[in-house]
C-alpha cells in the first residue's frame, strides 16, 4: 500500500477548489487511463470510468469520491493592495487566521493575516473571529499592484504540503477527499463481476452538484460512497460527540442529514469486515452530508452505502488521519466489490428495473469498449 | 548570505523565550564570520564583539532580541493529547488549526486541532475560544506521548517564511528574527566603515517575558550608547493609524521621552544625508522593548530604538519587508561610525 | 375499517425501515390488484391497470422515530431525531425498538433552563446497568419509534403513527374497494418522507404519471391556544391548496372540488403554513407532475397520540373513489 499513500500525498498537494477541479482530474486521468475499460468527462467536469464486470447481470454499481477541497475566492481588492475574500464550501473563521495560501492559477503566495493582540479592544480580545474582516496579503503596496498579480473571481487555495507524524499519522489539506480520491484510483486497477462505474465527482462541497449528474448518467443500481469524514476523538468531548475515531477503522454510516443508507448493503459491508477482520466503526453523529443523499434518490432509487476515513480538524488545511483508516478502507471496499453480486443485500437488485445507464462513451474522450 | 536568506534561515530556528539555547550555537557562529570575539553569557545572550580603531574607544551596545514567542507543555492527557498555555503574547484566536513543533525529548510535529462546527452550541459560537480548551495533537497514544514529552516542555509554531510581493517575507517569528537580521546588517556594513567604538552587538533572551536579556546584557558591558532594534507595528485595516507604520518605507525611529533626544536628532538627520528611507515612531511611554532596560541600566545608558515595521504581529505569519530591515542595519552601523560624542 | 388503522399505526416502521409496512400491505392487497413492485429505496407500488390516465396516489409509510447514537458504559442510550421531533413533546415518552426492547426519555436534570433541553440532553433508559447489558438489546444505529396504543372514543382516533398510516389506510381501503375505471391507478407507499420526501422522488421517476395525489395529515385550528387555520376535525377531508413544499396545481385542486361537490362529499379547503407532504418531491420529478393533495385533519401532529375523526377519513375515500373514476 506503499504507493497508494504517496499517491494520496501528491493528490492533497494539488489544487482543486469547488468548481476549478481541473488540476486534480488531469492528474487522476493521467493516471488511470490506462487501466480503465474507458471514461467520459461531462459538461459539469465530472470524470467517469468504466470497467467493465466479467459477470453479464447488466448491474451496475457507482463508486463515488469527489474532487473538490473547500477553499476561498477573492471577492474584492482593497485600495491598500489587500484581497478579500469568500469561502467556497464550510470554512469556519478561526481556522482560517495566520495561515498560507495560493492565489489563482498561478499560485501566487499569500497569508490571511489578524490584528496583533496589542491592538485589540478589549471586546475583540474576548469575542470571536469576523469572517468578513479576514483578508488576504500577497505583498502588495496597493490595488493597482496587486491586480498585475491576482483578479477578482481568481480560487484561492491552502499551501500547505503533507507531513507524517506520530503514530502512522498524516497531517496534510484536503483530506477531505482526496482520500476517497485515491482510494477510487485504486480500486479501478481491479476487475469485478458487475459494472463498476468510477465517478471521480465535482462540486460537492457546494451543495452536493457533480453526483447529480453523474448518477443520473449512470443509473446506478447500487452505489458505494468514499469519503473523508468528522472525526473529533479529542478528550473532554463526550464521547458522543466524537462522530468517529481514528483507528477504529473506516466509518459507515447509518443517518446524517442528507441520507439514511441502504440497512442491508452496509449490514452486508460491517458482516464482510468482520469475516475478513477488517475494523470498522459505525459514524455516531447524524450531522453532515454526503453525495450518498442525492445519489439514492436518483431516477427510481439507488441502494447506497458510505464508507469514510475518520479526518480530525476536517475543512481546515491540517486534517489528520490514520493511515491505517485509509488502508483498511480500500481493502475493504475491495472485499465488498468481489463479494457482493453473491449477497442477500444484492438478490434483491436485478428485480429493480433501472432506467439503462445513457450511453456515456460515444465520441468523447477515450476508447469505446466493444 | 543575502538579507532575505538570512531571515528566512533565522526565522526557520525553534528558540521560544526561556529555550533560546536550541539557536545559540548558529547564532554565535554567524556573528562569528564578522566578529573579533563571540560571547555567550549564562542566559544565551549572544554577544558579538567588533574592536573599534580609537585611541580610547568608548562602546557601543546593540541589543535584537533572538526569541519568539511559543507555548509550553501544561498536562498530558490519558489519550495522548497535549495541554498547554501561552509563553509569552499569544492570541488563542489566532492558533486554531496550527502546525506546531513540541519540543520534548525530540521535536515532535503536532497540529493545534479545532472543534467541528456541530459540536459548538449556538451560545458559544460567537465567544472567544479559552487556551485552556485547545489541545495539541501529536498522533500518540497517552503511553507514548508520556514517553516523549513532559509537562513544561516548549512548542515553537510552525510557519517557515515565504517571499511575497515587494521583498516582503511573511512567517513566524520574524518578530524579531529580523531585528537578528538587522545586526547582521550592521556587522557587514561596520566593515567597510571606520569606528572608534567597541561595538558589542548583542543577540538576547526573553524579551517576551519581560525583556529579561537585557538587564543582564546592558548591566556586563557598560555602553556609552545603547541601540535597540526590534519591530513596530505595520499598517493593517482596521488600526489606530498613528500605532502603525507601512511596510517598504524605511526604519521607523522612535522618539519619545525615555530614548535620547540627542542621539535620536542625530540619526535622523544622518538618515536624511544618508538617503536611507525613514519613518518617526512616536513613543510616548516605556516603548514596550528593551530601550527602557537600556535607558535605566547602572547609571543610564542613552538609547535610541530603530523598529522594522511588521504587520500581523504574534501571528505566525508575521510580515516585514527586507528593504526595513537592510535600511535599519545600514542606519545603525553608519551612526556607530559618525555618532555623536559626548 | 378501525382494525386496519389499528394494525398499520402499530406496525414497526420507521423512515429507511419500513420493510415491516410494507410486507403488511402487500399481504393485503395481493390478488387485488394486477402489479406489485418495490424499488430500490423500498417504496411499494401497486398497480391498477387501465387504459386511460396515469393516476399516483402516495401515502407514506415512514413514521417518525430515533436513531440509537452512543450508549454509555452504564447502559444509558444517547440518540438523535429520525424526522421531526420536537424536544418537549417527547419528554417522559416510552419508545420501542423493533425487537420489542422497551425505552423511557429522559433528560440531564441540572440543565438550569428547559428552554436547554435539546435531544443531547435527553437520553434512554432501558433499564440496563451496563453497556454491555445494554448491547444484548440495541446497538448504535437502531431506531426506535414511540409508543402509543390506537383507540376509538367518541367517532374519533386516538392513536401514534397516523402521520401516514392513516393515508395508508386511506389508501389500501380504496384499492380494496376496486373502482371502476379505466383509469391506471397507482397506489404507491412511499418510504422516507419524513426525513426529507425522498421515497416520493424516485417512485414517480418510474411512473411518471399525468397526475399525483398526496394523501396525509394536515393541521388544523380547533383546538385551545393554536395558530389560526380555517380546518376543524369531522368537517371533512381536505383538498389542498398550499403547504410548505408545494402549492397544488389548479387543475387538481379543481378536479377534487368538483368531484366533491358533485357527490356531495363534505370537504375544507388546506393552507397550511407549516409541514410539506410528497407532493412536493413529485411534482417536480421529470418533466413536471401535475400535484396536489387530499389529507385528513389531524390534532396533535408528531406526538405519540394524535387524533383524526372517522368521518373524515370516511370521506377521504369516498373522494378519492370519485377523483380516480373522473
Amino acid at each position: 500500500m506503499m504507493e497508494v499513500l504517496e499517491l494520496l500525498k501528491k493528490l492533497t498537494t494539488l489544487d482543486g477548489v469547488s468548481g476549478e477541479e481541473k488540476p486534480v482530474r488531469d492528474f487522476i486521468l493521467s493516471h488511470i487511463k490506462d487501466y480503465v475499460d474507458d471514461y467520459k468527462i461531462d459538461n459539469m467536469g465530472n470524470l467517469i470510468a468504466f470497467k467493465k464486470g466479467t459477470g453479464n447481470s447488466g448491474l451496475r454499481i457507482m463508486l463515488d469520491a469527489h474532487m473538490d477541497e473547500v477553499g476561498l475566492m477573492v471577492t474584492h481588492i482593497n485600495s491598500d493592495g489587500l484581497l478579500k475574500f469568500q469561502t467556497i464550501g464550510g470554512i469556519e473563521a478561526r481556522v482560517l487566521v495566520g495561515k498560507r495560501v495560493r492565489v489563482g492559477e498561478k499560485g501566487i503566495p499569500g497569508v490571511i493575516g489578524f490584528k496583533p493582540i496589542h491592538l485589540q479592544e478589549s471586546s475583540e480580545r474576548n469575542g470571536s473571529v469576523n469572517k468578513k474582516k479576514l483578508t488576504i496579503d500577497i505583498g502588495a503596496k496597493d490595488r493597482e499592484q496587486a491586480e498585475e498579480k491576482v483578479s477578482v473571481g481568481d480560487y484561492v487555495t491552502f499551501a500547505y504540503d503533507p507531513v507524517d507524524f506520530g503514530d502512522n499519522k498524516l497531517m496534510a489539506k484536503a483530506l477531505d477527499n482526496r482520500v476517497g480520491c485515491a482510494a477510487l484510483m485504486e480500486l479501478l486497477k481491479g476487475r469485478y463481476e458487475w459494472d463498476v462505474y468510477g465517478c471521480f465527482t465535482v462540486q460537492e462541497e457546494v451543495g452536493l452538484k457533480g453526483a447529480k449528474t453523474a448518477s443520473y448518467q449512470v443509473m446506478p443500481h447500487m452505489a458505494l460512497i468514499l469519503e473523508g469524514t468528522t472525526c473529533y476523538d479529542v478528550p473532554d468531548t463526550q464521547e458522543q460527540g466524537m462522530s468517529t475515531r481514528c483507528g477504529k477503522g473506516p466509518a459507515l454510516t447509518v443517518m446524517d442529514r442528507s441520507v439514511i443508507t441502504d440497512r442491508d448493503l452496509v449490514r452486508f459491508i460491517a458482516s464482510t469486515a468482520e469475516q475478513h477482520n477488517i475494523p470498522y466503526q459505525y459514524k455516531q453523529t447524524i450531522s453532515g452530508g454526503t453525495n450518498a443523499g442525492r445519489i439514492q434518490v436518483n431516477g427510481t432509487g439507488v441502494k447506497v452505502a458510505v464508507m469514510a476515513v475518520p479526518c480530525r480538524y476536517i475543512h481546515t488545511p491540517v486534517s489528520v488521519m490514520d493511515k491505517s483508516d485509509f488502508n483498511h478502507m480500500i481493502t475493504l471496499a475491495r472485499k465488498v466489490l468481489e463479494t457482493l453480486p453473491k449477497s442477500d443485500a444484492a438478490k434483491r437488485c436485478d428485480q429493480l428495473v433501472q432506467p439503462p445507464a445513457i450511453s456515456l462513451f460515444a465520441d468523447k474522450g477515450g476508447k469505446t469498449y466493444v | 548570505m543575502e538579507c532575505s536568506e538570512l531571515l528566512k534561515k533565522l526565522g526557520s530556528m525553534s528558540a521560544v523565550a526561556g529555550r533560546e539555547n536550541r539557536a545559540t550555537q548558529r547564532i554565535a557562529e554567524l556573528f562569528g564570520e564578522y566578529c573579533d570575539e563571540v560571547r555567550v553569557d549564562a542566559f544565551y545572550n549572544v554577544i558579538g564583539i567588533k574592536k573599534g580603531k580609537g585611541q580610547n574607544p568608548g562602546s557601543v551596545l546593540v541589543t535584537a532580541h533572538y526569541d519568539e514567542i511559543g507555548l509550553i507543555v501544561t498536562g498530558i492527557e490519558e489519550s495522548g493529547f497535549l495541554k498547554f498555555a501561552p509563553n509569552g503574547g499569544v492570541d488563542p484566536k489566532a492558533i486554531g488549526a496550527m502546525p506546531v513543533l513540541v519540543h520534548g525529548k525530540e521535536d515532535l510535529f503536532g497540529v493545534i486541532g479545532t472543534k467541528p462546527p456541530h459540536l459548538i452550541p449556538p451560545e458559544e459560537a460567537d465567544k472567544a475560544i479559552k487556551m485552556e480548551d485547545m489541545r495539541i495533537d501529536i498522533g500518540l497514544d497517552g503511553e507514548k506521548a508520556r514517553e516523549l514529552v513532559s509537562v513544561g516542555d516548549m512548542v515553537s509554531f510552525v510557519n517557515p517564511a515565504q517571499e511575497l510581493m515587494n521583498n516582503r517575507l511573511a512567517g513566524k517569528s520574524m518578530d524579531n528574527r529580523s531585528g537578528v537580521a538587522a545586526l547582521v546588517e550592521i556587522l557587514k556594513e561596520l566593515k567597510k566603515l571606520n569606528h572608534e567604538d567597541d561595538v558589542y552587538v548583542a543577540a538576547t533572551v526573553q524579551e517576551e517575558l519581560g525583556l529579561i536579556g537585557a538587564f543582564t546584557a546592558t548591566y556586563n558591558i557598560k555602553a556609552d550608547l545603547g541601540i535597540v532594534i526590534d519591530v513596530c507595528h505595520g499598517d493593517m485595516p482596521d488600526c489606530p493609524s498613528d500605532e502603525t507604520f507601512p511596510l517598504g518605507k524605511g526604519v521607523a525611529i522612535a522618539v519619545g521621552p525615555i530614548l535620547s533626544s540627542k542621539h535620536t536628532k542625530a540619526c535622523i538627520k544622518l538618515a536624511k544625508s544618508e538617503r536611507i528611507p525613514y519613518q518617526i515612531d512616536p513613543e510616548t511611554g516605556d516603548t514596550g522593548t528593551e530601550a527602557a532596560v537600556h535607558a535605566i541600566a547602572r547609571e543610564g545608558i542613552p538609547v535610541v530604538l530603530l523598529s522594522i515595521p511588521a504587520k500581523y504581529m504574534h501571528t505566525s505569519v508575521e510580515m516585514v519587508c527586507v528593504d526595513d530591515v537592510i535600511a535599519t542595519g545600514r542606519l545603525a552601523a553608519r551612526y556607530i561610525a559618525g555618532r555623536v560624542k559626548d | 375499517m378501525f382494525d386496519l388503522i389499528k394494525t398499520l399505526t402499530q406496525t414497526y416502521g420507521p423512515s429507511g425501515n419500513e420493510k415491516k409496512v410494507a410486507q403488511t400491505i402487500r399481504g393485503l392487497l395481493e390478488g387485488k390488484v394486477d402489479e406489485i413492485r418495490t424499488d430500490a429505496m423500498g417504496n411499494l407500488i401497486c398497480v391498477k391497470k387501465g387504459s386511460g390516465k396515469k393516476i399516483m396516489l402516495a401515502a407514506h409509510m415512514d413514521e417518525i422515530g430515533i436513531i440509537v447514537s452512543y450508549i454509555d458504559d452504564k447502559g444509558f442510550i444517547r440518540f438523535g431525531n429520525v424526522g421531526g421531533i420536537p424536544p418537549l413533546i417527547i419528554l417522559g415518552q416510552r419508545v420501542v425498538f423493533e425487537n420489542g426492547t422497551v425505552g423511557v426519555i429522559w433528560y440531564e436534570e441540572s440543565i438550569d433552563n428547559m428552554k436547554n433541553a435539546k435531544l443531547d440532553k435527553m437520553f434512554i433508559d432501558i433499564g440496563a446497568k451496563s453497556r454491555e447489558e445494554a448491547e444484548k438489546l440495541v446497538k448504535v444505529g437502531d431506531m426506535g419509534v414511540f409508543v402509543g396504543d390506537t383507540i376509538e372514543q367518541n367517532g374519533r382516533i386516538i392513536s401514534k403513527a397516523l402521520d401516514d398510516r392513516i393515508g395508508c389506510a386511506v389508501l389500501v381501503q380504496l384499492a380494496l374497494s376496486e373502482p371502476e375505471t379505466d383509469n391506471e391507478i397507482y397506489y404507491v407507499f412511499t418510504t422516507q418522507e419524513e426525513v426529507g420526501l425522498r421515497g416520493a422522488k424516485t417512485a414517480a421517476f418510474g411512473i411518471v404519471p399525468d397526475m399525483a395525489l398526496a394523501i396525509d395529515v394536515c393541521d388544523m385550528g380547533d383546538i385551545p391556544g393554536c395558530k389560526p387555520m380555517a380546518v376543524k376535525l369531522g368537517e371533512g377531508p381536505t383538498i389542498k391548496i398550499k403547504d410548505r413544499s408545494v402549492i397544488a396545481h389548479p387543475e387538481v385542486k379543481d378536479a377534487l372540488i368538483m368531484a366533491a361537490t358533485e357527490n356531495k362529499i363534505p370537504y375544507q379547503m388546506e393552507v397550511m403554513l407549516e409541514g410539506g407532504t410528497d407532493a412536493g418531491s413529485i411534482h417536480i420529478t421529470a418533466g413536471g407532475i401535475p400535484s396536489g393533495g387530499v389529507s385528513i385533519p389531524t390534532r396533535f401532529i408528531h406526538d405519540a397520540a394524535e387524533m383524526v375523526d372517522m368521518k373524515d377519513v370516511e370521506n377521504a375515500i369516498k373522494l378519492l373513489a370519485e377523483f380516480v373514476k373522473a
